[in-house]
């Protein structure tokens, strides 16, 4: 006896899913057509770096959207855990010991950070929107504090390596950034915790009725969050072996919220995948390597990226809506 | 007859994506006439009616107002011709009034103010001629279920609807708000209204309509006067073979107590519930909506806290806290919020299936293939019709998406099942095999508790019905005292205590 549903899958839903891979493919053609730099590898590997940060940053973010959440202080806890990283670094005599003490302390910082905004979330049942816009203001505000709106400026010239270092062609970030992103696909696909996190984001009725522990799972994609903000503090600040405590971090939550979008994650939670947070991030990555080469005013790269996200919602909605 | 009909189809055919959901249905239906529309799920009902109101565009056939052919191309086009369809799920504003609610849209105004007092006039008018105990001012948000779909009728009316669609509107009220909602239908119809009705259960349209369209996959295969058609007629046209019986047999071996509630309080809910419920035997819980039952079988999977009381299972006394340890003992609830509390709607069939029961299909990863292989078992059992597994539930009718529900829960091997209207919406063939699975079920020693508001259900499956009225048990009723005025006396305190 045969099942259907033991044979190929619906196609409609596969459609939806591949929506971004084509975006992707025609913005690179189209880019490649524009202008000849483009598909230099020099400049593809630098896309590639450039979006691993916030990349990063977005897989976690695909999370917290899935799960019915957003999280506004991504970029304000990135300042804050690669600054205390730094200090970390710095105060234990900046050698090797002191560069894994530092790394670890960005992400524990990220994973508190995380913990806390979890917390007020799903414990103290504050909507996400609001919570994470306050706890962005309070690590900001952290962040100056310590060094008084300067810079931390790492001791260590071997830190350095992990952010500028590369392995087999590809910049350390970007094996970081694809490892997490290929580790959270297999968590939110294949196992029971991601499965919940998809039930969650669905219907909280539904999950709670189910048995399963809403508010811990809700908790988790907090702190994932964090620990990917982590990763990206390390990233960034061993970059320029330093964090500036007022500009470190500043629209993350935008560019990595924006990824999850564009890969196609729904924002009413529920749905999507860490691949497209990928794609998505990439995405990003070209159209503004485009803007650059084709001499768009800085200032205007903003408007562009706004128009994407609203663009890539408004795309979302509609495929919703022909259901 | 030699009017013109108000409403009249010809040849209202409708196709999606080729296949054909509605044939040929040719209807009039006259001024002052209620028509019911019965069929089962898929038949084409919510078709016709969706046609009539403006929201699809049949592919062939015509519709005439008063003799004169239209064209109704939007809801709004319906409403300008009269025909107004009371949706399932209400379009009212909570924090408004009554009266801001009917005339929402096209207030009454005198310069540029509200003239609230004509909107309150005139809507205490027609909810008076209504019958409706309802007062204009009342914030909508207070009123109960069938308060709101009163305020439904009244807003349709207030616009001069001559025309009036109900699509199965009974399914979220009890006995007393059903009889008291055809009070208020008969009262439309006296005004010259032509009132179409659609409902599951044969027994309501035969009390309140003139005359009944049968439809089935499509095709309209009767349409008669209900005094000519019994309900074993309407049930047979409907399902297209003769049914035999509708419930099974009552099992006779029952086993040792499985659950035993004692002495069960939730502050201002649930009072000193005490009961037992055996392996192999179908408890039944019968009471008005309100009555407590469902939050009864809430506070029993964790969800909610009680205050006082034991909770016994195997004869051992547990506590829960969350419904993880009702789980745990192997407790499982149908809710009967199958769209917003049982099933993920975009989920697949195996994934909805194995949702509480994942832990069993993981170790470190999902085992994909044997969840799947799981929920063929289930599907092939339970007779689920399903294009493709894979394809999320929602595309599912409600009587296989209940299917699936009942599988999910089966799934975690519960020792106590509790249903809460497990048959709410369902056509009569999936009805009958749920019944049956229901009681296959109870003889493989599983304790069921059914918690239903259609009396005719629980006095065809139960053998002991326990009668709840505001939160407390207010009486026991089994065997030969199972009937359905003597539930109804228990259910509205006509009857009080425990009776032998």
């Amino acid at each position: 006896m045969r099942f259907p549903g033991l044979g190929p899958r619906v196609h409609r839903i596969d459609l939806a899913r591949l929506a971004p891979l084509f975006a992707l493919a025609v913005l690179f053609l189209l880019s490649a057509a524009a202008s000849p730099y483009f598909v230099k590898l020099q400049n593809l590997l630098n896309i590639l770096r450039q979006v691993s940060y916030t990349g990063t940053i977005a897989l976690g973010m695909t999370f917290v959207i899935i799960g019915g959440g957003i999280d506004l202080s991504v970029g304000s806890l990135a300042a804050m855990a690669g600054g205390l990283a730094i200090l970390v670094i710095n105060a234990t005599g900046a050698g090797s010991s002191g560069i894994l003490l530092g790394i670890l302390t960005a992400l524990a910082v990220g994973m508190a950070g995380g913990a806390l905004n979890g917390v007020l979330v799903s414990r103290f049942r504050i909507a996400p929107f609001v919570a994470t816009l306050g706890t962005m203001s309070i690590f900001r505000s952290l962040t100056l504090y310590f060094v008084d709106a300067g810079e931390y400026r790492s001791a260590s010239e071997a830190y350095r390596l992990i952010g500028s270092g590369s392995f087999l062609g590809l910049f350390v970030p970007v094996w970081l950034f694809l490892a997490l992103a290929a580790v959270l696909q297999v968590v939110l696909t294949r196992t029971r915790y991601g499965r919940y996190v998809l039930a969650v984001g669905a219907s909280e009725q539904v999950a709670r009725y189910s048995a399963i522990p809403v508010e811990l799972v809700r908790f988790g994609t907090y702190v994932i969050t964090g620990f990917a903000v982590g990763v990206t503090a390390v990233m960034f600040g061993s970059r320029l072996n330093a964090i500036s405590s007022s500009n470190m971090g500043l629209y993350y939550e935008m560019d990595a919220i924006a990824a999850v979008v564009i890969g196609g994650t729904s924002m009413a939670g529920g749905a999507g995948t860490v691949l497209g947070t990928v794609l998505g991030a990439i995405i990003l990555g070209i159209i503004n390597n485009m803007l650059n080469m084709l001499g768009v005013s800085p200032y205007l790269q903003g408007m562009v990226k706004g128009l994407v996200i609203i663009l890539a919602v408004l795309v979302q909605y509609q495929a919703h809506r022909r259901v | 007859m030699a009017r013109v009909p108000l409403l009249q189809t010809d040849g209202l055919t409708m196709e999606f994506s080729g296949s054909c959901v509605l044939r040929a249905v040719s209807v009039a239906v006259h001024a002052g006439e209620i028509l019911g529309v019965i069929g089962e799920n898929g038949a084409g009902k919510s078709t016709f009616l969706k046609i009539l109101a403006g929201v699809y565009q049949p592919t062939a056939g015509a519709i005439r107002v008063e003799g004169r052919t239209v064209q109704i191309e939007s809801p709004g086009a319906a409403r300008r011709l009269g025909i107004c369809m009371v949706p399932q799920e209400f379009n009212l504003v909570d924090s408004l009034s009554v009266s801001a609610n009917v005339f929402l849209g096209s207030e009454r105004t005198r310069g540029v103010w509200l003239d609230r007092r004509a909107m309150d006039g005139q809507t205490a008018a027609i909810l008076k001629e209504l019958g409706a105990d309802i007062a204009p001012n009342a914030r909508v948000g207070d009123l109960s279920v069938a308060q709101k779909q009163m305020v439904e009728v009244a807003k349709a009316l207030v616009h001069d609807s001559r025309v009036l669609i109900l699509d199965e509107p009974t399914t979220v009220l009890n006995a007393t708000e059903v009889e008291a909602l055809f009070r208020l239908l008969r009262r439309v119809r006296e005004r010259g209204v032509a009132v179409l009705f659609v409902s599951h259960r044969l027994r309501e349209v035969k009390a309140l309509c003139d005359r009944v369209l049968v439809l089935r996959d499509g095709d309209p295969v009767a349409l008669a006067a209900v005094a000519n058609m019994s309900l074993q007629d309407m049930a047979r046209s409907m399902v297209g073979r003769e049914l035999t019986q509708i419930f099974p047999d009552k099992g006779a071996a029952v086993g040792r107590v499985i659950l035993e509630v004692e002495g069960l309080c939730v502050p201002g809910l649930l009072h000193d519930i005490s009961f037992a419920v055996r392996g192999g035997e179908i408890l039944g819980f019968a009471g008005l909506v309100g009555a407590g039952r469902t939050e009864l079988a809430e506070t029993l999977m964790g969800l909610r806290r009680s205050a006082a009381g034991r909770i016994r299972v195997d004869g051992r006394e547990v506590a829960i806290r969350t419904p993880g340890d009702a789980v745990r003992l192997g407790l499982a609830y149908l809710s009967e919020d199958r769209q917003g509390r049982g099933l993920i709607q975009g989920f697949g069939v195996p994934e909805n299936i194995t949702l509480v029961s994942l832990a069993r299909y993981a170790r470190g990863l999902i085992d994909r293939r044997r969840e799947r292989a799981a929920a063929a078992a289930h599907v092939a059992r339970l007779n689920v019709r399903a294009v493709s597994l894979a394809r999320a539930v929602r595309y599912l009718s409600g009587g296989n998406q209940q299917k699936v529900y009942l599988a999910k829960w089966l799934d975690t091997e519960p020792a106590v099942l509790l249903l809460d209207e497990p048959t709410r919406g369902i056509d009569v063939g999936a009805r009958i095999e749920i019944y049956r699975f229901i009681r296959s079920l109870a003889d493989r020693g599983l304790a069921c508790v059914i918690i239903s508001s259609e009396l005719e259900e629980i006095i065809g499956l139960c053998t002991r019905v326990v009668v709840m009225r505001a939160g407390r048990v207010a009486g026991v009723l089994s065997d030969a005292q199972l009937d359905e005025e003597e539930i109804m006396y228990y259910a509205t305190g006509l009857k009080e205590g425990q009776a032998a």
